[in-house]
């Protein structure tokens, strides 16, 4: 890609302030999405992958703040914003617009009390000024590119009247219908059966593909990677520890954590009667998170050298690892 | 998941209401209230500003069927008049409370930094009671329908403030509100957009309350002289005119005191009612 990135975050950090003691909940994240691309952020639950997207949408709850770092986003109009540092009434100016944002909980990301029609619409009203009939034709197509079937009869149809996956393309309908240039998918189907699941992501890639936005799709789940990232960035506690394209990342991890999540997913061809391997232990709590690698009292290769300070570096082309024995994890798979 | 929920119809506010016989004879009983006040002018047999010396007193079912008062006015006439007045000063109330309730329950609610000093002031004017409030307001503002209306509405207004800010702190956090700000609402829309329409039942059923206590305060304001100017006939200005003469006219107390009954209970038995039919957790048979 020649182009610039359309998001680029720099050494973002982020700290919530709880019982009057600061906490970092982010520390030097980093990571750029391509235009027209999707970057996969992966990790367990509390890994900060969550509070990245909020970050970069201005959402963090009133105790949660950017403390350092930058995320340049290139707007439609060519100029560079940086979302670390913007006001609300700027932000309120891209969320939906430039930016939109999808949820995990398709069942109650909708308000109840107005039909779809409505809520499509009042998207519309936010940020375009149309007259009735055009107001309309936009929600209809709309509804038609995420494939809700005989759309113009369902405008009247109200959430409780649809299935949690017809609720999750309506979802995916009210965050697009302004066509921004990126959507944060926050574990958009994890809360959907499996095969309503791989109807969602194959509508999402199709209307990646028609629309041209770029995807910053946030999962636990290593599957999903597989099939929508073109480049995945793991994080652990608070930060990325390592970063690349999917094909590199899958073929040859370079951080144990990653190696240790894809060793966690059953894969066909295992032999047969042979146990998936967890990784022992847990994520540590952020308010006690060792002064050197996070991942090290959890990690079967940890040195006395691993409760040093260790940053992302590239182990190899477009291949970022924060890991000192990188190489070696590396060589061994 | 189908549609399987919304098959059975919803068998609609009025249904649900009038089902209960207590709410249904309040609704019959407020309805006729409200029809004769409304009709006063038409259906009133006198005058109810007319005096006559000769009728001074008059026992009921005679000349006159509620009899009349110490000025010899027909205390009919001068019932069907008071309850414009008192009516009008209880809708007004319900009104006037309901809508400063909503913007000051909101903004506490909404904007963090508001809400302390918001909610003090809140407990702070619900400790006082009601009436010795009202009577300072009265006292300060001075003794018009209008400024009755403005006292008893600044009495009221905490109620409804809280009722909105309670709720309005529930929904704030609704995943679908996150959503919305995620997709570029403003606070403002928010406000109308998703809060509002959500807090409609409670504030329906509290308004209804507070007319209700409002037309019993009014009275009760009359009644102690610091309410409307005794020369605008309200049920409250009646019986405390009747007063004087509980040992020679009894009737004089009675009839307005009554209408007051009949009014506040009928109003009560709609707000339960109402209450009931528009919390689905209250709702039978579904």
């Amino acid at each position: 890609m020649s182009e610039a990135p359309i998001l680029e975050v720099a050494k973002l950090s982020v700290a919530f302030r709880s019982r009057g003691r600061a906490v970092t909940a982010l520390r030097d994240v980093s990571f750029a999405i391509e235009a027209g691309k999707t970057l996969a952020l992966v990790g367990e639950s509390g890994s900060g992958k969550s509070v990245t997207s909020l970050a970069l949408l201005g959402l963090l709850p009133p105790n949660g703040k950017v403390t350092s770092g930058r995320a340049s986003y290139r707007a439609r109009s060519g100029d560079s914003l940086d979302l670390a540092g913007l006001s609300q009434r700027d932000f309120r100016k891209i969320r939906g617009s430039e930016i939109a944002m999808i949820f995990q909980e398709p069942m109650s990301s909708l308000n109840p009390l107005y039909s779809i029609g409505d809520q499509i619409g009042e998207m519309l009203d936010l940020h375009e000024n149309l007259d009735g009939a055009t107001r309309r034709r936009r929600v209809i197509e709309m509804l038609e590119m995420v494939e809700i079937p005989a759309a113009a009869s369902r405008l009247g149809n109200y959430p409780h009247e649809m299935s949690g996956g017809m609720r999750q393309r309506v979802m995916i309908a009210l965050a697009l219908v302004c066509a921004p240039q990126l959507l944060i998918a926050d574990e958009p189907t994890t809360a959907l059966d499996v095969t309503v699941q791989a109807q969602i992501l194959d509508l999402m890639r199709r209307l990646q593909r028609d629309m041209g936005m770029s995807i910053l799709f946030i999962t636990h789940d290593m599957g999903v990677v597989a099939e929508m990232a073109d480049d995945v960035a793991v994080m652990y506690a608070g930060a990325v520890v390592e970063a690349a394209s999917v094909k590199t990342l899958f073929a040859n991890p370079a951080h144990p954590y990653t190696r240790g999540l894809l060793a966690s997913i059953p894969r066909p061809g295992r032999p047969e009667g042979e146990r998936l391997k967890a990784i022992p232990g847990q994520v540590p709590p952020l308010t006690a998170l060792p002064r050197g690698c996070a991942f090290a009292p959890r990690c079967d290769l940890a040195l006395t050298a691993c409760e040093e300070p260790v940053s992302l570096e590239t182990v190899a082309a477009g291949h970022r690892a924060a890991c000192i024995r990188a190489s070696e994890v590396m060589a061994d798979a | 998941m189908t549609a399987a929920a919304s098959t059975s119809e919803d068998p609609g506010l009025w249904k649900t209401l009038t089902a209960r016989p207590a709410v249904l004879v309040a609704l019959v009983v407020f309805g006729a209230i409200l029809a004769a006040a409304i009709l006063a002018p038409w259906i009133a047999p006198a005058d109810p500003a007319r005096m006559s010396v000769r009728a001074r007193l008059s026992p009921p079912l005679g000349d006159y069927i509620f009899g009349a008062d110490a000025f010899g006015r027909d205390v009919l006439s001068r019932l069907l008049f008071a309850g414009r007045v008192s009516l009008s000063i209880g809708l007004g109330v319900a009104v006037l409370s309901t809508a400063l309730g909503i913007v000051i329950g909101l903004a506490a609610g909404f904007f963090r930094r508001l809400d302390a000093p918001l909610s003090r002031l809140i407990d702070a004017m619900m400790a006082f009671p009601d009436i010795l409030l009202a009577i300072a307001l009265v006292a300060i503002l001075g003794g018009s329908a209008a400024n009755v209306v403005l006292a008893l509405s600044i009495v009221y207004t905490p109620r409804i403030a809280r009722i909105v800010r309670a709720a309005t702190l529930v929904i704030r956090e609704l995943p679908y509100v996150e959503a919305a700000r995620a997709l570029g609402s403003s606070n403002l829309s928010i406000m109308v957009w998703h809060v509002l329409p959500n807090i409609v039942s409670p504030i329906t059923v509290q308004a209804t309350f507070i007319f209700a206590y409002a037309m019993l305060a009014e009275a009760g304001l009359s009644f102690l002289g610091v309410g409307v100017d005794p020369s605008i006939p309200t049920w409250g200005t009646m019986v405390n005119e009747g007063r004087q003469y509980i040992d020679q006219a009894l009737y004089l107390i009675l009839f307005p005191g009554i209408a007051i009954s009949l009014a506040v209970l009928s109003l009560q038995l709609i707000g339960d009612g109402l209450r009931d039919a528009l919390d689905p957790r209250l709702a039978k048979d579904v």
